[in-house]
Formats: C-alpha cells, structure tokens, sequence
C-alpha cells in the first residue's frame, strides 16, 4: 500500500494460523520491506486473528492450508503459526508445492533456526523450525559462551506469564521442555542441555524471564565469556528491542548464571508476552533471510 | 473408624529438599522398610521437584532418583510405591522410566492455577496403569471456588483424587476447611491434604481435611520436609488413633522410624525458626526455605527479607532463580 514501489522485490509470503501468534506475525510482516503477506489462512471464520487481515486488505482463507495452496500465483514462503500436529501434516503439502515453511509449533520436521546462531547455515532450507520461545531467548547465550569455551552442560528456566501461554503450550509442555534442552545441544553447543518451564499467574502478568546457568570448560576466561554474552544480547536487541540482561553475568568458578527479561514489541501481544514477541520477531528475521536467499538464486 | 483413609509418607521426596537431595540409597533402604513395616499406605520417593528435578535449579541429586526408586521397589512389600512429578520440570518419558522400575501412584503437581498443563502427564499415567492424584499447589493463593474448578480440571484427565497442597503451611484452619469443602463438593473422584507445619498448624488441618472428607492423606514422618516439615506421620497416627480413624497405622513402629531412622539422615530436626515461619506467615514455596538460607548467607543479607520480596513478588513453586535475583537486588540496596 504506502509501499507500493518496494512491493515489485519482495517476496510473497502468508500465514496458516490465524491465533494470537499468526496475528502479531501478520503486524510485523506488514512492516517488512522484504517479505509481501499475501494472504493468512485459519480455519475459525470468526477469529479476531481473521478479522483483523480483512481490515488490513490481506486475502483470507478460512480453509486453512487449503486455500493457501490454491493462490495462483502461490506464495514463496509460508509461516506455519498453527499447531505442532498440524504442522506435521502441512510440511509435506508445502515441501510438495516447493514452498519454503517457516515452522512456528514445536513440530521441529524441519532443522532448528535461531537467527543470531545458525541463519547463514540455514537460509537454503526448505522447512525451518523455530524451536521454542524459550529456545530463542536462552540458546543465544549459550552459543555466545560456547563460541568461547566449551559449554559441558546449559540449563535454563523459562518463567511466563500465564495469561501468554495458550493451549497449545499448555497441552504440549513436554515438547517444549524437550526441544528447548535438544536445542541447548544442537545450536547452543552444550554437550548436555535441560530445559524447564515455569507458569506465573501473577497479576498483572510478568515479563518473559529466563534464566541459563551454563558450566564451560575449566579455566576459561571469565571475562572473555562476560564480553561474548553481552555481544549477544546486543545482536538479539536488534530484532527484540525488549530483550535485556537483568543482573551482569554471575560466575562461579566454572559455572555462569544469566539472568535475562524479554518485553514484547506490543505489536498485537501484551507487552508481557515477550515469550510470544521473540517467536514472531524471530519468524519475521529468517523469513527475510530466507526471502533474500531465494532473490540470489534467482537473480543469478 | 475410616476405612477409606490412606496415609501417603512423603519423607523420600519432600525430605529431598532438606537434605539438598543427597539421599543415599542405604538411606532410602532404610526408611522406605520403616515406613512399610509400619503400615504406611504409599511411600513417596522422588527429587524434592519430582521426576527430572535434579538441576543447577533445584539442586542436583547425589544418587540418581531412578536408582532410589528401584532400591525403594526392592524394599517395599505393602505400602504403594509412589512419586511425584511437575509439568515443565519432568515428563511423560521420565514417568514411563518410574513405571517401569515399579512406581505405582503418581502425583501430578501444577501451580493451583494451572491445572491444565497436567492434562498429558495425568491421562499418560493413566494409560500406564498408575494410580494418580492431581496436586494444586500453594492452595492458599486461590479462593475454594476457584480451586475446585481447577481440581475439576484434574478429575475430567482422569485424576483418582486431587490434593489441597498447602505448598507454603499458609493455610489457616477454615481457609483449609472451606478449600476442601469446596473440592468434595466439586469433584467425585477422591479428595486429598498435605500440610506444611509453618505455622504449627500441618496435624490440625489434617484432621479438618479429614472432617471434611478428604481421604488421601500426606505426612512426613518426623516431619522430614521443606520448610518448618510436614505434618508428622507419627503425630498425625498418634492423634487418628486415639480418634479412632487409625487405617491401620502403626503408631509405635512410625515413633522408632521417627526417632531411630530418620534422625542420622535429616541431621537438622525440623523446626519452626523464623525463616520457617515466615514462610507460612507471607505464603512463599517451603523449598524455598534452604534456597533463600543458602542466598542470605551468601549475600550478607536476612533469609526473612528474600523469603517476604519473594512474596511479594507473588513467585510460585519452581522459581528458585528468583531468589538469587532478589538476594543481589536486596545487598545493592543495603551497600548503597
């Protein structure tokens, strides 16, 4: 619309999914000068997610995945902002109609993809998947201390509000707990990850908190390690303004504990559900990347 | 004379905590065959946080969990071999693992406003064959009503009871009577109390939540447990008995396990200190208790102090890390 000119290069992309995620996806992707949201898909004809495309102009589908793959042309991309069990049966039809599917459920068909981790490697996959909220806020760091010194064992405790946790969440907690620690492992490094969720009711709702005790290699440099988390956290903020440290690093000879608090952008979300603002601001950064790479491919 | 009552001993996973979770399996082996001996109905056995809770967190276990379970197995002939288990620490893996090594009776603990988040664990543990009871933790933090939707919750996963968990020994008497009152009339399945002695309060409730038809009972034998301990086993035997609601305890064997078993494992009697108290008396997790011990003396600062921010703060159950995080707020605060 007020972007009309830059609409020609990017490239088109929907949502299937239209629940609170798909529809704070939507929000961000409308910003996106190189992704186009062609159309977003749910299957609740009356969801607010739905509802809200309509009054953005964007083409809606209440059949689900159905009608995303009717679109003609179809979209390049598409984000999968469903449910773990659907995803399963949408990454084959995507994989099928050569279309790269962003996985935001904890479905994990495709590889695992933190943007300040492991983009570069990833870009040229057809099936990426977002491991978990609390994977994108936690692996970071302990990537950041890996790339230093050997990380032996990372765990981290995700703490959110309840009010951001949603059914899906709720009736899949082991897979959140057993991706997160998977994670851990495969892009944090960790030779041994373990992961646990804790659900606060307080009211008003708290801010995402994790906190990521991580025991590296004996002897490495403290300081070394305290200056690469840092670095970290400044990269993440490029794409999560709210995300930050709560307290400095605190060592203990070969252990670390960090201490960190997400707030969400507020683009549809509570500013409190920074659990949810880090999946979508995450999905919005390797879907560029993955739009970037595919423009190369062809250009060339 | 109650024929439904059933006494759950949870010395082998509540005592978890006091010890910082370095239970021997000589130890288990132990009071486990104690406890059995004694009529115990269920002996608990588990990291403090349940299946999976060993962790930087929580406190890493000195034996495997896995391998106490097996040793209690081995020594338990009557009484059900049972565990406890937290969604978002364990999972329905490490419930399968339990099972197979003999577990018996799960409890399936969830903050007391989160019951659904125990909906995979309970009806997995159901199609296991286990026995399971839904636990709501930090009861008091709910109103009865409130709490009886969520146990509800429970009972439509297939729950055979659900527990008013009074996680923090916050819980006044009518507080405890109106809870429970509220769950029986809520729910078909079974009712169930455990008590926490800070404020000198754990056998009285019990025996409220008796009157009021709570049927699974939890205790600690010499109160082996988070915080100021549970209500004592023997205690509680000794009071039913005279009452004559004795499910077949027996009060004498329960007293030498209390005086001659436990004692060399728990070192430090439980107490109801001002640390202790205070949690009942603010309403913060009893786990807490050696937690905000450790991160007071650390820091220089009172355990009293952490224990009431982190009250405040209206922390639940499994939010260790907040204790830290407030202890380093609490000495800049004092050092500025």
């Amino acid at each position: 619309m007020e972007s009309i000119p830059k609409a020609a290069a990017r490239v088109r992309c929907a949502i299937v999914g239209s629940g609170n995620i798909g529809t704070d996806l939507m929000v961000k992707l409308m910003r996106s000068e190189k992704l186009e949201l062609v159309a977003m898909a749910g299957i609740e004809p009356a969801s607010a997610g739905l509802a809200r495309a309509r009054e953005a102009g964007i083409q809606v589908y209440e059949n689900g995945l159905d009608g995303i793959l009717s679109m003609s042309p179809k979209p390049k991309i598409v984000f999968d902002a469903t449910s773990a069990h659907s995803h399963l049966e949408h990454a084959p039809r995507l994989r099928e109609a050569n279309i790269i599917a962003i996985d935001l459920t904890p479905a994990a068909v495709g590889e695992y993809v933190v943007p300040v981790v492991n983009i570069d490697e990833r870009r040229g996959a057809s099936n990426l998947n977002l491991v978990t909220c609390g994977g994108q806020a936690t692996i970071p760091i302990v990537a950041a201390v890996n790339r230093v010194a050997p990380v032996e064992y990372a765990e981290i405790v995700a703490t959110i509000a309840s009010a951001s946790a949603g059914p899906g969440t709720r009736q899949n907690i082991d897979e959140f707990t057993q991706t997160t620690a998977r994670g851990l492992e495969r892009l944090g490094g960790a030779r041994r990850g373990k992961a646990i969720i804790v659900l606060n009711p307080a009211d008003p709702p708290i801010m995402m908190r994790d906190t990521i005790y991580v025991r590296f290699e004996a002897g490495s440099s403290h300081e070394e390690i305290g200056a690469s988390i840092k670095r970290m956290v400044r990269e993440i903020q490029q794409y999560v303004p709210g995300y930050r440290l709560r307290t400095e690093p605190l060592f203990d000879t070969d252990q670390v504990t960090v201490m960190l608090e997400v707030e969400g952008a507020g683009d549809f979300l509570p500013k409190y559900s920074g659990n949810l603002d880090i999946m979508t601001a995450a999905a919005v950064r390797v879907g560029e990347e993955a739009a970037r790479h595919l423009s190369e491919r062809e250009s060339r | 004379m109650n024929q439904a009552l059933r006494i759950c001993d949870v010395s082998l996973r509540d005592g978890s905590h006091v010890v910082r979770h370095q239970f021997t399996e000589a130890q288990v082996a132990s009071i486990a065959r104690g406890l059995d001996a004694a009529g115990v109905h269920m002996v608990e056995v588990s990291h403090g946080d349940g299946l999976g809770g060993s962790s930087i967190q929580y406190g890493q276990s000195l034996v495997n969990e896995l391998d106490l379970i097996r040793t209690a197995r081995s020594v338990l002939s009557r009484a059900k071999l049972t565990v406890l288990i937290l969604p978002g620490i364990g999972t329905r893996d490490d419930l399968k693992t339990a099972r197979e090594l003999g577990a018996e009776v799960v409890r399936v603990a969830t903050h007391c406003t989160e019951a659904d988040v125990s909906e995979q664990h309970i009806r997995r543990a159901r199609e296991l064959g286990m026995e399971v009871a839904g636990f709501l933790m930090m009861a008091h933090m709910l109103p009865p009503k409130e709490l009886a939707a969520q146990a509800r919750l429970m009972e439509s996963f297939g729950a055979n009871a659900v527990y008013v968990t009074d996680s923090a020994g916050a819980l006044t008497m009518d507080a405890t009577r109106d809870r429970v009152k509220a769950l029986r009339d809520a729910i078909r399945c079974e009712v169930g109390f455990h008590g926490h002695n800070n404020l000198s309060l754990a056998v009285g409730n019990t025996l409220i939540a008796i009157e009021e038809g709570a049927t699974w009972i939890d205790a600690a034998v010499r109160g082996f447990g988070a915080g100021a301990g549970d209500t004592a086993t023997e205690v509680l035997a000794a009071v039913l008995d005279k009452l004559g609601l004795n499910p077949g305890l027996d009060v004498l064997k329960l007293m030498d396990v209390a005086e001659e078993l436990v004692p060399p494992v728990m070192k430090k009697p439980a107490t109801i200190d001002r640390a202790a108290l205070t949690l009942g008396y603010c309403g913060v997790y009893s786990s807490f208790l050696r937690h905000a011990e450790s991160a007071a003396e650390k820091f220089g600062i009172d355990a009293r102090e952490i224990l009431m921010e982190v009250g405040r703060r209206k922390a639940v159950g499994g939010q260790e890390d907040m204790i830290i995080e407030v202890a380093i707020e609490l000495a800049q605060t004092k050092s500025s």
